[in-house]
């Protein structure tokens, strides 16, 4: 497919902005070269882009079974309330006054997110999961330095946890511990007890694990953190399990984020925007990035707590993205989201049952809302590797389960069907998957060739790594 | 009470008898029940479609939508193009995770990979990444591309979005990171501060072109200066003022962001927004993020992945470059829609238009009224001008369906786009007239 500089023809162009009508103004030093923008006409522009959104796998075109993402369905109540223009035509800073609306949008949704998960406050500023991660790391830091105890260099993270994790810590200035997880993929309580000391200024834990087992030490991990004077951080990217059944805050957690492009049914565009609020309990509030929403007597404000941290984003953070999310949380009330983490965890506990008999799982053992399977066997077996039946999938038009993730399981494919699918659809799937396992011992040269019918086939990494192209090139 | 979940009372008992379970709760064996019996949320009930349309509808109307928005301060109202929402409201585009399946993603791949080529064409510079959240937070990760064990120190005019010096101020915060504010002289960053201020310690100086007050910065001269202390010089630049000014290339930076709302996002009240980040090729292992690169499949045929990942958290964990994951694609993607639209001459249409306008509103503001501006230097679509009665002025506007100025010390904050028409811009005027005394 050609790319939209190759389209359209110089002197071409839409018809937009009016003459102008007032004495025409330039800069005393201009650019010396134009930049090399399309030139298509609007026809040319809309056929290009659609075509490229052919293109694209999304949620509405199948299964979207990609393990620790949450692919859950995207309501489309949710959008039509975002695009709203009492929403989209506000300009961040209009007066507080003139926007009630908007800060009471930011503060029922703290209220309401604070509540699901067992905090006292929340910050809706970081724009995504890791960006959240970043901004509860620098709470913890505040805390410590607040009390002199500069000592708390060390944040422990378990060797199943996302890289967000060790990454967000670096930024946040500490060291990582990486400790062992334990047979079962949960945190070895030996390990964790020998790692904690003076220097821990805390531990990030996600629970349920990124193998998808929920550690049932979780009190006793969180008590031996907080002996030594640590503090609990919640990755909230697998709080999809347990909303609804049991809350962070309840399990001694202290801070705490959330995605609400994963739980909260926000779309999730291709990568982003996302949001990634931070809820944290009360002695952690008055650090938190400014400004809040809180409730005054005469309505609603926006304000900076006396120890902020500052800000991690300018303005008050993925705006219309927490407007899908409330509208989620209002439709959903609190029976519809009691029974979330429920029909999750029962969604994937099915298709793990129906699928153990033919693939191996990688823990023998009762999942929340996604499970990890080890193609290892397979593959010594028949060459077939989890990539292999990954590819074969896109042939099935299902989206592959996160591959290769996490890192402590080999060939490892991970699946976690959401509670909005089917069950015609994880039966289809399951077949399909089954279908894929006999055909690597038939055929393995067909799956590895796979994909056959997508628009492009097995792509050249090493290719682009080595001689990076990343930009078109417009020759002479 | 609503709910998006599909399966029958049926499915359930034959679900459970199929795991060889009796009941959902069973499968929550490992989940303390101390934890479970605390879980007693107070939340209201759940609502149907038709109220939840009303109830969030009628927090919309809680807003005042300004007619005409003559605010900017980092985020500006220009026009967005009908076909721009047209394409970002397309089902795949909003509702695909990130492309990590490249045979089924490269719609979004491709759309990335013209992103890059289109902001490398509007900056100058060699390389884009993907990018990040925002203008503030680009300016912030690119503290961290700059320093090494050696340059431990950052310095950022004074003259810049406040906003933006406090985003880079928390993100120094956590990586032990000094912040330096280099002061300004009427309204500008000055240069022999900077000389004082940088030194075999400083990673960086970080300008906004133009700055804060909408002035134009001696650019060329300051990243000069930073050079000479061996210092990277990092621009944070005005996308739509792009099309006419010098490019941050031209100027010598080292790297440049800004913040991309103006390329066809909403004002939102702050969000999605876009940080776009491109450099040099020399920087191009420390770009935090996503990068899309042009490769080959197995029959030869042009295709895209996300590349260079080696960099990234989910390869290096605690030595990535950024703990950056998901950005802000359907916002990227818009920006190229936008871009694609606007062409060359439409941005150039659009720059000029809003120069055009907000000097002729300068001009007014003093010819009519007497409220000069507070500094002498070239300004773009912003500039600061005194006023008598600041609140006042802005309640009368306000009443006019006006978003003013932003207040800053000694008067307001203008920002003028082409949505402005001068019947509109005159009319201004005349119920400043009326506060005028």
């Amino acid at each position: 497919m050609k790319t939209i500089f190759e389209l359209g023809a110089e002197g071409r162009g839409l018809s937009l902005l009016p003459e102008c009508d007032v004495p025409v103004v330039s800069l005393r030093e201009t650019r010396r070269t134009q930049p090399r923008l399309p030139h298509v006409s609007e026809n040319e522009l809309m056929r290009h882009y659609t075509a490229l959104s052919n293109r694209v796998h999304g949620l509405n075109d199948g299964f979207y079974p990609l393990g620790s993402c949450t692919m859950k369905y995207n309501p489309k109540i949710n959008e039509e309330l975002a695009a709203l223009p009492g929403f989209t035509k506000l300009h961040p800073l209009q007066p507080q006054d003139t926007a009630q609306g908007a800060i009471e949008v930011l503060y029922r949704a703290k209220t309401l997110l604070c509540e699901i998960t067992g905090m006292q406050d929340m910050t809706l500023q970081p724009a995504a999961g890791a960006h959240g991660e970043f901004t509860g790391l620098l709470l913890i830091k505040a805390y410590h330095r607040s009390r002199n105890d500069t000592a708390r260099t060390e944040i422990i993270v378990p060797d199943s946890a996302h890289g967000t994790n060790p990454a967000s810590s670096v930024m946040a200035g500490f060291r990582v511990v990486n400790i062992p997880s334990g047979p079962d993929g949960c945190v070895d309580l030996e390990a964790l007890q020998k790692a904690v000391g003076p220097q821990t200024a805390g531990l990030m834990l996600t629970n349920p694990n990124t193998v998808g087992i929920f550690d049932k030490n979780i009190l006793k991990i969180t008590e031996i953190v907080h002996r030594a004077g640590g503090l609990c951080y919640y990755d909230g990217a697998n709080l999809n399990a347990i909303l609804g059944v049991a809350r962070p805050g309840d399990m001694g957690f202290d801070c705490v984020h959330l995605n609400l492009h994963k739980s909260f049914s926000t779309p999730h565009g291709g990568g982003g925007p996302g949001s990634g609020p931070v809820g944290c309990k009360e002695f952690l509030a008055k650090f938190l990035p400014g400004p809040v929403p809180v409730r005054t007597e005469e309505g609603f404000a926006l304000v900076k707590p006396e120890c902020s941290i500052g800000r991690v984003r300018s303005f008050a953070g993925n705006f219309t993205v927490v407007v899908r999310a409330l509208a989620y949380l209002t439709e959903l009330g609190r029976e519809g989201i009691r029974e979330v983490g429920r029909a999750a965890v029962l969604n994937a506990n099915y298709m793990m049952a129906c699928l153990k008999d033919t693939y191996d799982m990688a823990y023998d053992h009762v999942c929340m809302h996604e499970f990890v399977m080890t193609l290892a066997g397979l593959h010594e077996k028949t060459g077939v590797s989890a990539l292999d039946i990954a590819k074969g999938l896109l042939d099935a038009g299902i989206h592959p389960p996160t591959m290769y993730f996490p890192l402590i399981v080999h060939e490892a494919l991970m699946i976690e069907p959401t509670e909005t699918e089917s069950k015609q659809t994880m039966d289809e799937a399951v077949a399909e998957l089954k279908q894929l396992y006999k055909l690597a011992f038939e055929d393995p040269e067909a799956l590895h060739t796979a994909p056959h019918n997508t628009p492009v086939r097995r792509l050249d990494e090493v290719q682009a790594a080595r001689n990076p192209v990343l930009r078109y090139d417009f020759g002479a | 009470m609503g709910s998006y979940l599909p399966l029958t009372a049926a499915e359930r008992g034959q679900m459970l008898q199929t795991i060889g379970v009796s009941s959902v709760e069973e499968l929550f064996r490992d989940v303390p029940r101390e934890a479970m019996d605390a879980c007693r949320w107070d939340l209201p009930a759940g609502k149907s479609e038709l109220e939840v349309r009303e109830a969030i509808t009628a927090l919309a109307e809680k807003n005042r939508v300004f007619r005409l928005c003559l605010r900017g301060a980092g985020s500006y109202r220009h026009f967005i193009p009908a076909a721009v929402k047209a394409v970002v409201t397309r089902e795949e585009f909003v509702t695909a995770y990130t492309p990590y399946q490249a045979e089924i993603s490269q719609g979004i791949l491709q759309g990335i990979f013209e992103y890059q080529t289109m902001i490398c064409e509007l900056t100058g510079m060699d390389v884009s990444n993907a990018g990040v959240y925002d203008g503030a937070t680009a300016a912030a990760e690119a503290i961290t591309m700059c320093r090494d064990r050696r340059r431990t120190k950052a310095c950022v005019s004074a003259a810049v979005n406040p906003q933006v010096a406090e985003v880079m101020r928390t993100y120094c915060f956590g990586s032990d990171v000094e912040l330096v504010e280099v002061p300004a002289k009427d309204g500008r960053t000055d240069p022999d501060a900077l000389r004082r201020l940088l030194g075999a310690d400083a990673a960086m100086f970080y300008l906004q072109q133009p700055n804060f007050f909408g002035l134009m910065e001696d650019a060329e001269a300051l990243g000069r200066i930073a050079h000479e202390a061996g210092a990277k010089f990092v621009m944070g630049v005005n996308p739509i003022a792009l099309a006419l000014m010098k490019t941050p290339a031209e100027c010598g930076a080292d790297v440049a962001v800004g913040e991309g709302q103006p390329l066809g996002l909403d004002t939102a009240f702050g969000g999605p927004y876009l940080g776009f980040m491109t450099a040099s090729s020399a920087m191009l292992r420390h770009l935090p993020g996503r990068i899309v690169g042009k490769t080959q499949d197995v029959d030869g045929k042009t295709g895209y992945v996300l590349t260079l990942s080696a960099r990234e958290q989910h390869i290096r964990r605690e030595k990535a470059s950024s703990n950056i994951c998901s950005n802000e694609q359907l916002c990227s993607l818009t920006a190229g829609v936008y871009l694609a639209a606007m062409g060359g001459p439409g941005l150039r249409q659009a720059a000029a238009l809003s120069m055009s306008k907000a000097h002729y509103f300068a001009a007014q503001l003093e010819k009519e009224l007497g409220w000069k501006r507070l500094h002498s230097g070239e300004f773009f679509d912003e500039f600061a001008a005194e006023c008598p009665d600041p609140d006042g002025a802005l309640r009368r506007l306000e009443d006019h369906g006006i978003l003013g100025g932003l207040p800053v010390e000694g008067g307001l904050l203008w920002c003028v786009t082409e949505l402005a028409s001068k019947q509109q811009l005159d009319g201004v005027i005349e119920i400043l007239r009326e506060v005028n005394g």
